[in-house]
């Protein structure tokens, strides 16, 4: 056998996607005034971070209305790709509860769960260590995981509740509507431009095509999540990545249960079963099980969740089936056996931490939440680092406006010292160490815990997970043969998110369809929703053809951080999830 | 009097099959409640022995009404002066697209509640009460009548068919007048076939396409899988592909076109919405192919894949082909 | 010509339908929409606006329903109506097929429509039934599930699939029809169109403001009572294969058709 078709050396890095983002995702100059529309400010992306964002501005834009006058009749704009704000999100999620309480002063904890979108306070945890799928260790909880007081979330019901206050407020929610382009004149972004609707498998328009818009702003905020499209063509364009690490990426699969009895406390577990830690397959993730009491139906409910690092080597990894098989542990079958599946998600996750964070500002735009890379994968925390960037965002941004000028660096700093700077800061070096294996890294990492980030000192560096080489490994053979009520598998998943892709729209996912085929397995398992099909006929070895089901694609993400590239689909397409 | 008066579609030259069901069922609950069920047919020139064959199927009276065939609001007019005429506690219509418009419009017209896509009736204290499956047949809910008036629209094939005699029913003409609206519609053309004439009533095997098969060229895989059936076998359509000009008018099954019960009904692309399912679900065999896993059809369906048409069904062609070969 | 086209609020298709325990009827919780079919209801009025053979003055949209409805006539006025109107109260909550008719009847008849369209069914429950109850209170010729409309000088058109084959009606105006997912496909609304929806007048009226009279309307007062709803008789669950190697598939729906002696 030849090296070139050998298994294992080849890296996503080598087939990168066909695609120039700055030629395609950067929009020259703006339409001509009569055929754009013109906001005070375009927030993208209706997640938490987002709305935060225009909830923030809308209080205080409340006490201004000079200033809110001088924004137009369309003061605030979000747009929102899902069919509603919170349809394509999702998160663990037990939330530090602190910047949500400073978003929504008025309101308390318990109305948040009559809302429907909080669960319950952490009153108890444990940690467990898996060596096999028998046996748990209960261990003391690291300090990254201590969660006492917390609460326990879903943030697709949150960014619904957040929609509904920001439209009380006078905000335009523009759902279904993707942002395909940033528009950017003389070195500024002066907005962004909306997607075709009505366009067939080739791209052709059809008979009720609708072309897409610009909408030009005073100030843009990019809270487009994980891998943002714009995000993505902005970093370049403004070279925000300079002297940054590069971002990596993990892939979380969740699902919700409705269980018989409640579950008294939150769960962690930190492997090392299911996964292979060795150098070799280079595994690392975890889990989580969160009760969850949904005070409007009275039912008891339980999150769990499998999260991986996308930069393990083995392609037959599946976050999806990896969740399966955690599932077949007697500690988890004891919490879900009765119950029933009520509903499935899988979102990717950006993972680098400080180091990684691109510069947040440029000319007439800023970036909030995980689009700036503002999450702690120490202690498994994004949602308020999310609120709390985009209620900064809006602070910053009302800030400048209300001044009659367009200058939001103020921002870089109100992040740095805030909550998401220092915590971030605590665990800048944290993470880095597993890159060289689970076992390799482990003692740096319970450094990095111990000192509480004073050592290791100076900055670890990343690797990109896409330049990791793949090989055709065996985790595949241990993942349970689904049953439909217990273990599942992943299209049974995507229909439950009530994804709704029209059969005839254009492909959004932009890869290589012929690579080697530890690439294309790479792909086939990694997607959870089942995207990816090599064709039964294809050789064994050398390279195959790729069968892109893009109609499944339910936004998570992950092909970008393994040689792919995640766009846009048309507005109104994708998963519409409900309590994820 | 709790009578019951139920309404008998006819076209050339013969009662609908739902109608006769209609009447029997009819019938049985008149008895049920101490009443008599009496048929109504209005049309040009009804024939006189036709309205008089209900007898045998139980009514005690037929009436006959004269006026334009095929619209509604005649026998809107119509009814509602029988039942004003005194006797009727009830109205009973059996599935099909006029029994709903001509329910729905007496109900407007008399106050009277009304209750569709009924499969079942029960009498209870002399009183009726219907039973309708909704969300997809996951449930039944039971409605009763506060009205004086109580009118019950069933499901296509819900009632049964049930001679119960020889006798002919004695026929009466109705006199009426027909409503200022009722004389603002008037029927073009009616019962138009559109494309080729298939016979699908009679087969024993049937390949059923729906939208799943995504262009009409889809159905091509549908003929082959039939043609490698062999014997008597048959390609239906569902209504949104015939109405999408894929397939003839004369294949389509369900509310408003045929209903069949083969000994195989193989479903392709079909996601089993109920106007489909009351035109198939008494076929001996049911196997649905379908890449929407939650599709109602796989909760009648016997056996149920999931996947995909274009790969399953030139497969499954070949294998039938095999088979039969050997 | 002034065209009314009835809308209405339904729970998105990918929203699991569910009973409400305690009263027996549908849970209309969780994601809404405008009701499928009323899209096409819009587009057929649109193109007869854009079509031109008759002047259109007006598209009015116009729903009952709980203050959610709203957004079913921002979708609605986005999609090219020109305003809409809400028929907003406690009082018609929970009516049946027949009261609701007679409420969106009388709030019709403020506006003395030349044409009023609907989507042939909702997802959600009533099907097919309530254009014929609209139409009678209304004393206007109605024809339902029509797929083909072809506007004349003061008369419709219309073909439709009925039990014999495809009918062609001729229909006076004023009248009412309701139209299948046949009939055409509806457009997407433009950004401006969405943006622009708010702005759109929208007259909110109560049951006083269009003559209802109170004792017709609401649960309490519709002549089908739902006195309960029950589990349907359970079938045996069918097989199902879920396709991952299609030759294995097909070889098991060969051995399932032979067993049964169906080959």
């Amino acid at each position: 056998m030849s090296a070139h078709n050998g298994n294992g050396k080849v890296a996503p890095a080598q087939f990168p996607p066909p695609v120039n983002p700055q030629k395609e995702f950067i929009k020259r100059g703006l339409d001509d005034e009569d055929e754009l529309i013109e906001v005070g400010v375009a927030i993208v992306g209706g997640g938490t971070a987002g709305l935060a964002c225009a909830n923030r501005l809308l209080q205080l834009l409340a006490d201004d209305p000079e200033t809110m006058e001088r924004l137009g009749e369309v003061p605030v704009a979000v747009v929102e790709k899902a069919k509603t704000c919170g349809g394509h999100n999702l998160s663990g999620a037990v939330m530090r509860p602190k910047p949500l309480e400073e978003l929504f002063g008025e309101m308390t904890r318990e109305q948040w769960r009559e809302e429907g979108f909080a669960f319950g306070e952490v009153k108890k945890e444990a940690v467990y260590m898996t060596p096999s799928s028998k046996v748990k260790l209960r261990i003391p909880p690291p300090p990254p995981f201590k969660n006492h007081g917390n609460e326990v979330i879903s943030v697709s019901a949150l960014a619904r509740y957040q929609q509904r206050i920001a439209e009380e407020a006078g905000a335009y929610i523009l759902t279904e509507t993707s942002a395909t382009q940033l528009v950017v004149e003389d070195g500024r972004v002066v907005g962004v431009r909306s997607g075709d609707k009505g366009r067939g498998k080739d791209g052709e328009p059809l008979g009720n095509f609708e072309p897409g818009t610009d909408i030009k702003a005073k100030a843009v905020a990019l809270a487009e999540g994980c891998w943002g499209h714009l995000t993505g063509a902005a970093i370049r364009e403004f070279d925000l990545a300079k002297d940054r690490e590069p971002q990596v990426w993990e892939l979380g699969v969740k699902e919700v249960w409705k269980v018989p009895k409640p579950l008294d406390r939150l769960i962690h577990t930190i492997g090392p079963w299911p996964l292979k830690v060795s150098s070799k397959y280079g595994q690392i993730g975890g889990t989580w099980i969160y009760p969850m009491k949904d005070e409007k139906t009275g039912d008891d409910l339980v999150s769990i969740g499998f999260v991986i690092d996308l930069e393990y080597a083995d392609a037959t990894t599946s976050a999806h089936d990896l969740l399966q098989q955690f599932k077949t542990h007697p500690l988890v079958r004891g919490i879900l056996e009765g119950g029933e599946r009520v509903a499935w998600g899988a979102k990717a996750l950006p993972g680098g931490g400080y180091w990684s964070m691109p510069k947040l500002t440029m000319p007439g735009a800023l970036l909030i939440g995980d689009a700036g890379g503002m999450v702690d994968t120490v202690s498994l925390k994004g949602v308020h680092h999310a609120i709390n960037s985009g209620k900064l965002a809006g602070e910053a941004i009302y800030a400048a406006l209300a001044r009659g000028e367009s200058n939001f660096e103020s921002y870089e700093q109100a992040i740095e010292d805030s909550v998401t700077g220092k915590e971030l800061y605590e665990v800048r070096n944290t993470r880095q160490p597993f890159q060289h294996g689970f076992l390799q890294g482990g003692p740096i990492v319970n450094l990095a815990i111990a000192t509480k980030g004073l050592l290791p000192p100076g900055r670890l560096s990343w690797h990109r997970n896409d330049a990791k080489p793949m090989f055709v490994g065996n985790t595949a053979k241990s993942y349970p043969k689904p049953d439909g009520k217990y273990i599942f598998d992943k299209l049974s998943s995507v229909f439950i998110t009530g994804n709704a892709t029209r059969d005839d729209a254009p492909n959004h996912i932009r890869l290589h369809k012929n690579v080697p085929r530890e690439i294309a397995e790479t792909w086939r398992w990694m997607c959870p929703a089942g995207v990816y099909e090599i064709p039964e006929d294809a050789p064994e070895h050398g390279d195959v053809d790729v069968i892109v089901n893009y109609t499944n694609c339910v936004q998570c993400g992950a092909i970008t951080a393994k040689g792919g590239r995640l766009t846009t689909p048309e507005g109104g397409d994708g998963p519409l999830y409900q309590i994820l | 009097m709790a009578n019951i008066l139920v309404y008998a579609l006819h076209y050339d030259g013969a009662i609908n099959k739902n109608s006769l069901g209609a009447v029997s069922e009819g019938a049985k609950l008149a008895a049920e409640i101490g009443g008599e069920a009496h048929a109504i047919l209005l049309g040009e020139n009804v024939p006189q022995d036709l309205a008089a064959t209900l007898g045998k199927y139980g009514a005690k009276k037929v009436l006959v009404a004269e006026g334009p065939e095929g619209l509604a609001q005649p026998l809107v007019d119509a009814m509602a002066a029988a039942i004003q005429g005194g006797g009727y506690s009830y109205a009973l219509f059996g599935g099909g697209l006029l029994g709903f418009e001509i329910g729905a419009g007496l109900a407007a017209r008399l106050n009277a509640g009304v209750a569709m896509e009924v499969t079942n009736v029960r009498a209870e204290g002399g009183e009726l009460i219907a039973e309708r499956p909704i969300l997809g047949d996951s449930a039944i809910s039971e409605i009763k009548y506060r009205s004086d008036v109580g009118i019950i629209i069933g499901r296509l094939n819900a009632f049964e068919i049930k001679q119960s005699g020889d006798a002919d029913a004695p026929v009466e003409q109705l006199s009426f007048e027909l409503s200022p609206q009722a004389q603002q519609a008037t029927m073009v053309t009616r019962g138009e076939q559109r494309g080729a004439d298939v016979d699908i009533e009679g087969a024993d095997i049937l390949v059923a396409g729906g939208r799943g098969l995504g262009k009409a060229e889809g159905f091509e895989l549908a003929e082959a899988l039939a043609a490698a059936f062999g014997g008597n076998s048959a390609v239906a359509a569902t209504r949104a592909v015939v109405d999408a000009g894929w397939y003839p008018y004369a294949a389509q099954i369900g509310q408003t076109g045929k209903t069949v019960s083969p000994k195989l009904y193989l479903a392709a692309g079909i996601s089993g919405a109920i106007q489909h399912k009351v035109g198939m679900q008494s076929s001996e065999n049911i196997v649905a192919i379908n890449k929407d896993a939650n599709a109602p059809i796989f909760e009648f369906s016997d056996l149920g894949v999931v996947g995909d048409l274009n790969k399953i069904l030139p497969k499954l062609t070949e294998a039938v082909k095999a088979k039969k070969g050997s | 010509m002034k065209i009314c086209v009835l809308v209405k609020e339904v729970p998105d298709a990918a929203v699991e339908k569910k009973l409400n325990p305690s009263t027996g009827r549908m849970d209309r919780s969780g994601e809404k929409n405008l009701n499928p079919y009323d899209t096409h209801a819009i587009e057929a009025a649109m193109q007869i606006k854009e079509g031109g053979a008759v002047p259109v003055e007006e598209i009015v949209a116009v729903t009952m329903g709980p203050d959610s409805a709203v957004r079913a006539l921002h979708k609605a006025v986005s999609l090219g109506a020109d305003r809409s109107v809400h028929l907003s109260d406690e009082a018609v909550a929970g009516s049946d097929v027949a009261a609701t008719g007679y409420a969106l009847a009388k709030t019709l008849q403020r506006e003395s429509p030349d044409l009023v369209l609907l989507g042939q069914q909702s997802d959600d429950g009533e099907c097919y039934t309530i254009g014929a109850v609209v139409a009678e209170h209304l004393g206007m010729p109605s024809l339902t599930q029509v797929i083909k409309m072809d506007v004349e000088s003061e008369a419709l058109r219309c073909e439709r699939q009925a039990e014999y084959g495809y009918d062609t009606v001729q229909i006076k105006l004023p009248a009412v029809i309701s139209v299948g997912d046949a009939i055409n496909e509806p457009r997407y609304p433009s950004l401006k169109a969405i943006m622009g929806a708010k702005k759109k007048p929208l007259d909110s009226v109560t049951t006083g403001d269009v003559e209802i009279d109170a004792s017709k309307v609401g649960g309490d007062n519709s002549a089908a009572q739902w006195v309960a709803a029950k589990a349907p008789p359970s079938k045996a669950a069918g097989e199902i294969i879920e396709d991952e190697d299609t030759d294995e598939t097909v070889e098991k729906i060969v051995a399932w058709l032979d067993e049964r002696k169906l080959i």
